[in-house]
């Protein structure tokens, strides 16, 4: 299967409008920017996929093996980026895919004109000198939780949805779908996110970069966009005076000036 | 009325409705049933209310959900957010998914979550989310049923712990069928100088014990014996009846090593044993083997087997027919048919069990593999050697995939060419 079906990239926007490339994080689909989208397309074309095991990507392409590490995700985008051949764009990855962001920009910077990192975080785990927001206890609490398919995690409990005459654009099969993942690859890609320390690769990062983070994110804290912003040389820090992890829901007129205005702008 | 909260929820909702609508609502007046107060309704629910703004802030929430907590309406409401309730894995689940989904969909559904409590406990819940929107459509409240798990968590624990269980034993099965099926097959066999041999034996299912069998064995100086068979059934009859019928066979081959008097001292052991309530049969070809001129002379005794297929080194294939000769082990004196071969320098015996020739092939349903097909594919093999043939017959055998529904074996004989 090749890349583009793999990865179910999809493009809208303006045709003649310079390249946003839109990365979403750990749960869900490329559905997390709905609700930014239809402002961002008036100016950008706009590059959306779904992360191999996710959404509408191919599914039998995912192996635990390849998987099990993000780089494996950084790959993938840079695949995506040559097939495409769209020139260098600016590529805004939303939680740990902020981290695949930075990945891809230090393998080749070339293909790369700006990154935006929304809510990022290269480590959630406490350390020395350093608040991810979380202690090693919790996370393997998490990671347990994943493990006996307690929570939401496990497909068959899996929402069910009820039709929404208010809001018809939501159609069946994306409400459906859009936020089920195999309990099985939940795993695998938790462990990969919340178990990685990527901190190293920040100083990594030669492109103009925005970091944006959120007033109130119990994943990715305060403290931990300051320490994106400081490590990656010559970045940028918005605070988005919202609540959550996900401001591209929350906050969607927010995020999308926030990414707009970093996007349009000229060098 | 809640200090520290927003305005944004006023009051217990005033509306009810009956299961079996307002028919009820009159029944019970008419039976003179104190009508339930919205307030008290709401507080003391059997489940937890709770009402957050969109950015999950906690405006309103009900007696029974503080209780559960062990925390108190001015802890809770207006100070706390929706997933400070929450385990660390559900604060994640919430949102990554959760919120997502809220934010998008209005409304989600039965969503396993843990409360942790103010003592540290933990308490599985089952959680539904639906927006509330104003007339404009515009949200305004996310309100939220926190209905307890307990017992359902512990009966899906109970679940998970015997699928785990049945997976180890399963495991633990599949290991049994193994190792035995392995003690079923020789696990080498004694070429003949002069002869290349081998031998495969295909598993059709990882989970039962088939009764296919071959052997090759010294029969004093310059002489081999050599089976292939088939007993009838599968599982554990299957596994006995054919460490049976090898041990038979080999000590039946010493003692005379004529193929027909082999065959029917197999016959008198199978046919007496107690068998009223447990057929025991099989089909079997068995060979003597001895050098001559430049090849081999083998002389092979049918007792209802497929017929062996000779590949010449002409590059030509053909079946070694033995016609009549009988299933052994049902009848008292059953024929046993046999025929006489020269393996030529370049020539290779296939002896297969029907496995190969009944699979179900992946084109048309219900369609067998058959005789004709296997000739046609050796007769394209020929010439070929021992080994090159059986690699060939193995990869036919995984091609058929689900369409194998037994198991095979498959022992070649080849008297290699002369340079």
């Amino acid at each position: 299967m090749d890349v583009l079906s793999r990865n179910n990239v999809v493009i809208t926007g303006r045709g003649d409008g310079p390249v946003l490339m839109l990365a979403n994080g750990f749960g869900c689909d490329q559905n997390m920017w709905r609700l930014v989208t239809p402002e961002l397309a008036r100016h950008f074309k706009i590059v959306q996929f779904d992360h191999v095991g996710t959404g509408q990507s191919d599914v039998s392409a995912w192996s635990e093996e390849r998987y099990s590490a993000l780089d494996a995700y950084a790959e993938d985008i840079l695949e995506i980026c040559h097939e495409l051949d769209l020139g260098p764009l600016v590529l805004v990855g939303h939680s740990v895919s902020a981290v695949f962001a930075v990945l891809a920009a230090a393998w080749e910077p070339g293909l790369f004109e700006k990154l935006i990192l929304l809510t990022p975080s290269p480590r959630y785990i406490d350390d020395a000198g350093y608040r991810g927001g979380f202690s090693a206890e919790d996370i393997d609490e998490l990671l347990e939780s994943l493990d006996s398919n307690y929570l939401g995690w496990s497909e068959s409990l899996a929402p069910v949805v009820m039709g929404n005459p208010e809001r018809p654009e939501l159609a069946e099969e994306l409400s459906n779908s859009f936020c089920r993942i195999d309990p099985a690859i939940a795993r695998v890609f938790a462990r990969a996110t919340f178990l990685s320390d990527n901190r190293a690769d920040l100083g990594r990062v030669s492109v103009p970069t925005r970091v944006i983070d959120v007033a109130q994110d119990v994943i990715a804290p305060r403290e931990v966009g300051q320490f994106v912003h400081e490590s990656i040389p010559g970045s940028e820090l918005v605070t988005l005076d919202a609540v959550g992890h996900c401001p591209q829901l929350s906050a969607p007129a927010a995020t999308t000036e926030a990414i707009a205005g970093f996007a349009a702008r000229d060098g | 009325m809640m200090p520290g909260a927003d305005h944004a929820e006023q009051g217990p909702p005033q509306q009810q409705r009956t299961a079996d609508g307002n028919g009820a609502q009159e029944r019970a007046g008419y039976w003179g049933l104190p009508e339930d107060d919205p307030e008290d309704l709401y507080e003391n629910a059997p489940c937890g209310y709770l009402s957050t703004r969109m950015d999950g802030r906690i405006v309103k929430a009900n007696r029974t959900l503080l209780d559960w907590l062990g925390r108190s309406h001015d802890e809770v409401v207006g100070r706390m957010r929706f997933a400070d309730l929450l385990t660390v894995g559900g604060k994640i689940y919430h949102e990554t998914h959760f919120a997502p989904l809220v934010h998008l969909q209005h409304e989600v559904s039965g969503i396993a979550l843990e409360l942790r409590t103010a003592d540290g406990t933990r308490l599985p819940v089952l959680v539904t989310s639906v927006v509330k929107t104003d007339s404009s459509g515009q949200p305004q409240l996310i309100r939220t049923t926190v209905n307890s798990a307990r017992d359902r968590r512990a009966y899906e624990a109970e679940l998970l712990r015997s699928r785990e269980k049945a997976e180890l034993e399963r495991e633990h099965s599949q290991r049994l069928v193994s190792t035995l099926q392995q003690t079923l097959v020789p696990p080498a066999l004694a070429s003949p100088r002069g002869m290349e041999v081998t031998a495969h034996y295909h598993v059709a299912s990882p989970d039962e014990v088939s009764g296919d069998f071959y052997d090759l064995f010294p029969l004093g100086k310059d002489a081999w014996g050599l089976f292939v068979g088939d007993v009838c059934g599968k599982g554990a009859p299957a596994a006995v009846l054919t460490s049976l019928a090898r041990y038979t066979l080999r000590a039946a081959a010493v003692y005379n090593p004529d193929p027909v008097a082999v065959l029917t001292n197999l016959n008198t052991v199978l046919n007496t044993a107690d068998h009223e309530h447990d057929p025991r049969f099989c089909t079997v070809l068995f060979g003597v083997l001895k050098p001559e001129d430049d090849g081999f002379a083998i002389t092979l005794a049918s007792g209802g087997h497929p017929d062996a297929l000779l590949l010449r080194h002409s590059g030509s294939a053909e079946y070694i027919p033995t016609p009549g000769g009988q299933l052994i082990g049902v009848l008292a004196a059953p024929d046993v048919a046999t025929t006489s071969v020269h393996l030529s320098p370049g020539d290779t015996l296939l002896l297969y069990t029907d496995g190969l020739t009944e699979a179900h092939t992946a084109s048309d349903s219900g369609d067998r593999y058959g005789d004709e097909a296997l000739l046609g594919y050796a007769d394209v093999l020929a010439p070929c050697t021992a080994s090159d043939v059986v690699s060939a017959i193995t990869q036919l055998l995984d091609a058929f995939g689900e369409g194998l529904v037994d198991d095979t074996a498959v022992l070649a004989l080849g008297v290699p060419a002369r340079n």
